[in-house]
């Protein structure tokens, strides 16, 4: 059986940063620029036919550079395999382009993972908070927001 | 007991049968034994209000059974769990839709203080939205804590109606207790 990665690794060649293997878990590292052209291929390839987009989510590795890493995890329902794919992207420009082209269910997830991390998705259709509320100021899962720190409280909302 | 057969005037009827007392006292007696609770029931302290009211601690032998679930026919908001921002202007609107009089109750840890929660999603205590009558600690407390709770309030309520302060309860550990 061929491995995930090596259908990769031999269409993107040096465009897969990282990769690496345990217990059947494959996992792939690439650029953000070419992020939006490997999920592409990972959904639409024959061999791969990643068709699931399980989960999307980002990571705040504080202290390190790029901060920020955004974890797509895909599974072929055809094919019964899965592929972690990561991305890297900087705290001065977290920037990656949506996927929600791809698979309808990035929405939420993406809108997710700007409410909590601060993640910007470009092209995405309706990128506002998900889970807080409108006039919530910061991004709460950010590694640097205070534990103790306070909202304003919102204003009870009226009828349209 | 026997009852004399014997023609009363009219006079003594009324001597024998009335009471007299302050009008204000007399509807605050009224008031404090048919609290109709709303429960604003949003995590686990909901589910020891529910063994409040069941047969076991039965809540209606303290005239608070008659639970309701619009904010027009309750006069005691139980705030009974978690409440976050997002919910917080929900709470302050079910609190201003109640009736005058109306009094609030803040069971258990998160609805005085925020609990263990002290994040960035929970507001810490609902005295942060609207006043609160009675503060219920334990996280969850028991179901006497509640009937307690319910009678405290009542002190309260027949000490506002003659003009005196109410007496401040705080708990002290048995080690602490005389």
């Amino acid at each position: 059986m061929v491995k995930l990665i090596d259908i990769f690794k031999k269409n993107f060649q040096a465009d897969i940063l990282d990769s690496h293997e345990q217990q059947g878990n494959e996992t792939i590292v690439v650029s953000p620029e070419r992020l939006h052209d490997v999920l592409g291929f990972a959904k639409n390839d024959p061999e791969t036919l990643l068709n699931a987009l399980m989960d999307l989510c980002a990571v705040d590795y504080l202290g390190q550079g790029p901060r920020f890493e955004v974890v797509y995890h895909l599974y072929s329902t055809s094919k019964n395999h899965r592929l972690r794919i990561k991305t890297r992207v900087p705290e001065e420009n977290p920037k990656v382009k949506t996927c929600v082209d791809l698979w309808k269910s990035a929405d939420w997830f993406e809108r997710e993972a700007w409410d909590m991390l601060g993640i910007v998705f470009e092209g995405h259709p309706n990128l506002k908070r998900l889970l807080l509320f409108d006039g919530f100021e910061g991004h709460p899962l950010r590694k640097d927001y205070k534990i103790n720190r306070r909202q304003k409280i919102p204003e009870p909302l009226e009828r349209p | 007991m026997r009852l004399k057969v014997e023609s009363k005037k009219m006079s003594s009827v009324v001597e024998n049968n009335f009471l007299t007392t302050k009008l204000s006292e007399l509807v605050a007696w009224g008031r404090k034994n048919s609290l109709w609770p709303l429960p604003f029931g949003t995590a686990c302290c909901a589910i020891e209000f529910m063994g409040a009211v069941d047969s076991v601690f039965d809540i209606s032998r303290f005239g608070a059974e008659l639970v309701r679930f619009s904010p027009r026919q309750a006069d005691l908001l139980l705030v009974l769990g978690t409440i976050n921002y997002k919910q917080a202007p929900v709470l302050k609107k079910v609190y201003e839709q109640m009736t005058e009089p109306k009094w609030v109750v803040a069971v258990g840890s998160c609805a005085t203080c925020g609990g263990f929660y002290d994040n960035y999603s929970v507001l810490q205590g609902i005295d942060e939205v609207i006043p609160v009558d009675v503060y219920v600690p334990g996280c969850p407390p028991r179901p006497e804590s509640i009937l307690l709770a319910i009678v405290r309030l009542q002190e309260k309520i027949c000490k506002e109606a003659v003009g005196e302060k109410p007496e401040l309860y705080i708990y002290k550990p048995h080690s602490v207790r005389k």
